[in-house]
């Protein structure tokens, strides 16, 4: 997949919702899209499904322009939109010969494609769709998004409102699909997702900020990174903030994440010795690799 | 410390199902209380209940020393409540919403309009005031949202994952909004699912197939399980639940 310049405003031209975006997708790559709610997400997931027109820019998917063979393209790719779009009267089993049909295949000829994600729905398989669980709800599109047997899914915030537990679980299926050789573009909102992906885009409000491998990401890091913490974090963040050489304080958990405006050997004494003089006790401080979050609001500051 | 919740043996069945599985614990005056949870542990049964909108199959709660029994109208004069799904209509502007929602709480007049004012410049939202609420970022909404729910000075606000999908900036700003508050003495019940919030929590508790399987402050229960961080305490907890949102039903 190889997308350029893709842009799209709404109302008139007054909302950018992207802003030249240009990246390329590998074939069995599983390709993150990170940005937080209103970054562009869904805009560029309907444009390369083909249910939307960009103003300006192009993308292909196996060979095929997005705008020119937008029907060989659909034969081709599975989307799962972020809101539940399944037919809540058709039962999980109606559901899945439905999707089977209309890309003319059957339910059997591409089963061992779903056969881990539906055994999980099968005792189900005469519920309505409306009347399953979120887990179950988001199985079952999942399945009816692979049932054509596509080369490139779209995720679209696949574990947005989950938890912990769950998320984890439907990356590992993810990383099953991939063995299988489809290509995946997922999107989330979650940070710690990214080091789930082969490759990660950093959006916000339609720019990306970034796009590489999640290492590469965070190897880029400009400053040294410290994880501080007192007995009182609270007051620790106002005072650090405060601090003449702090470029930037944020919470993480239970530390604080500190970076200083000049890093010289001493920065850290001093900075301990400017907390005790807060008042501050049992001050930790020790030097800490950056996450994706610390990337994000890093190069959202840059921005 | 003044007590704000108390729960004994609080129940919820739907038929034969049991949602909420004798939940017992206090919250006090002024702390952050984190209600955590798998997909399907029954937090937001057990939230409909404190806050009065679900009556209790059995047990006893008392929320700002009302009983959810019998008490539900003076409960929800005291709680503020911020809900996952809405929180502000979309149609209003800003100021309309913060002007509809104190006249909800009952307040009025002069003060109401002074309060309306303050906000907005607190929000920094001076320039967005007359804007439909649609077209305001996620994360701005969720700060109005928040100030919304504790306009009229509740003693307890509940949050029902306030941050979902915010960026992490004002993720962060939306915690400082909540520092405040519970500073001023507001006592702060939340549910979220990001593990890092966990960690800004007074104590919490995780609920697991409809009982709370743990209870305590962050620094204890990593200590109780184990564990590195409140993600790990989290996981130990909620992969072997029966239900829930993730495989099963």
């Amino acid at each position: 997949m190889t997308i350029k310049g893709l842009s799209k405003t709404f109302e008139n031209g007054k909302v950018t919702a992207l802003d030249s975006v240009s990246f390329q997708v590998s074939p069995g790559e599983i390709f993150g899209l990170v940005g937080p709610d209103g970054a562009g997400k869904t805009t560029l997931f309907r444009m390369l499904t083909t249910l939307l027109l960009p103003d300006s820019g192009s993308a292909t998917i196996d060979g095929y322009d997005m705008v020119r063979d937008y029907k060989e393209i659909r034969k081709n790719v599975g989307y799962m939109p972020g809101r539940f779009s399944l037919y809540q009267d058709l039962t999980v089993e109606e559901n899945l010969n439905f999707f089977a049909t209309l890309f003319g295949t059957t339910f059997s000829e591409n089963y061992h494609l779903i056969r881990d994600i539906y055994i999980q729905i099968e005792p189900f398989k005469n519920r309505r769709a409306g009347q399953l669980s979120g887990g179950m709800k988001q199985k079952l599109a999942l399945s009816c998004a692979l049932i054509h047997k596509p080369r490139v899914l779209f995720l679209d915030e696949p574990t947005t409102g989950v938890d912990a537990v769950s998320r984890k679980e439907f990356w590992d299926l993810l990383k099953r699909l991939k063995e299988q050789g489809i290509s995946i573009v997922v999107s989330t909102p979650y940070m710690d997702e990214a080091t789930l992906c082969d490759r990660i885009a950093l959006i916000q409000i339609g720019k990306i900020l970034a796009v590489d491998t999640p290492s590469s990401i965070i190897m880029r890091y400009p400053e040294p990174l410290y994880e501080v913490r007192s007995g009182q974090i609270p007051r620790l963040l106002m005072d650090l903030r405060n601090y003449r050489n702090t470029l930037s304080c944020f919470t993480f958990g239970e530390y604080l994440h500190l970076s200083f405006k000049e890093h010289h050997p001493n920065a850290l004494a001093e900075m301990k010795g400017y907390a005790k003089g807060k008042g501050h006790q049992d001050i930790e401080a020790r030097s800490v690799l950056p996450t994706i979050e610390d990337c994000f609001m890093r190069l959202l500051k840059q921005n | 410390m003044e007590v704000v919740i108390q729960t004994d043996r609080l129940t919820k069945r739907f038929g034969d199902f049991t949602a909420v599985d004798e939940i017992s614990f206090d919250v006090r005056r002024g702390e952050i209380f984190g209600f955590l949870g798998a997909n399907g542990a029954g937090k937001t049964t057990a939230m409909r209940m404190l806050i009065g909108l679900s009556k209790p199959s059995s047990g006893k709660a008392a929320i700002a020393g009302f009983d959810v029994y019998r008490e539900t109208e003076k409960i929800k004069k005291n709680i503020g409540y911020m809900s996952q799904k809405f929180s502000l209509y979309e149609d209003l502007t800003v100021m309309e919403n913060i002007r509809f929602f104190g006249g909800i709480y009952g307040l009025s007049g002069k003060f109401l309009r002074d309060k309306s004012e303050s906000l907005v410049e607190k929000l920094g939202l001076q320039s967005e005031r007359k804007k439909l609420v649609r077209s305001i970022p996620l994360g701005w909404k969720q700060k109005l949202s928040f100030s919304v729910a504790v306009l009229h000075n509740p003693k307890i606000v509940f949050l029902d994952e306030p941050t979902g999908g915010v960026d992490p900036v004002t993720r962060r700003q939306f915690w400082d909004l909540i520092y405040a508050e519970t500073l001023r003495g507001m006592t702060v019940f939340v549910t979220t699912h990001y593990m890092d919030e966990a960690e800004y929590c007074n104590r919490l508790s995780i609920m697991v197939d409809g009982k709370i399987k743990a209870l305590g402050s962050p620094p204890h229960l990593r200590k109780e399980f184990a564990a590195a961080s409140m993600n790990e305490v989290f996981f130990k907890l909620a992969r072997d639940a029966e239900r829930g949102g993730g495989l099963k039903p």
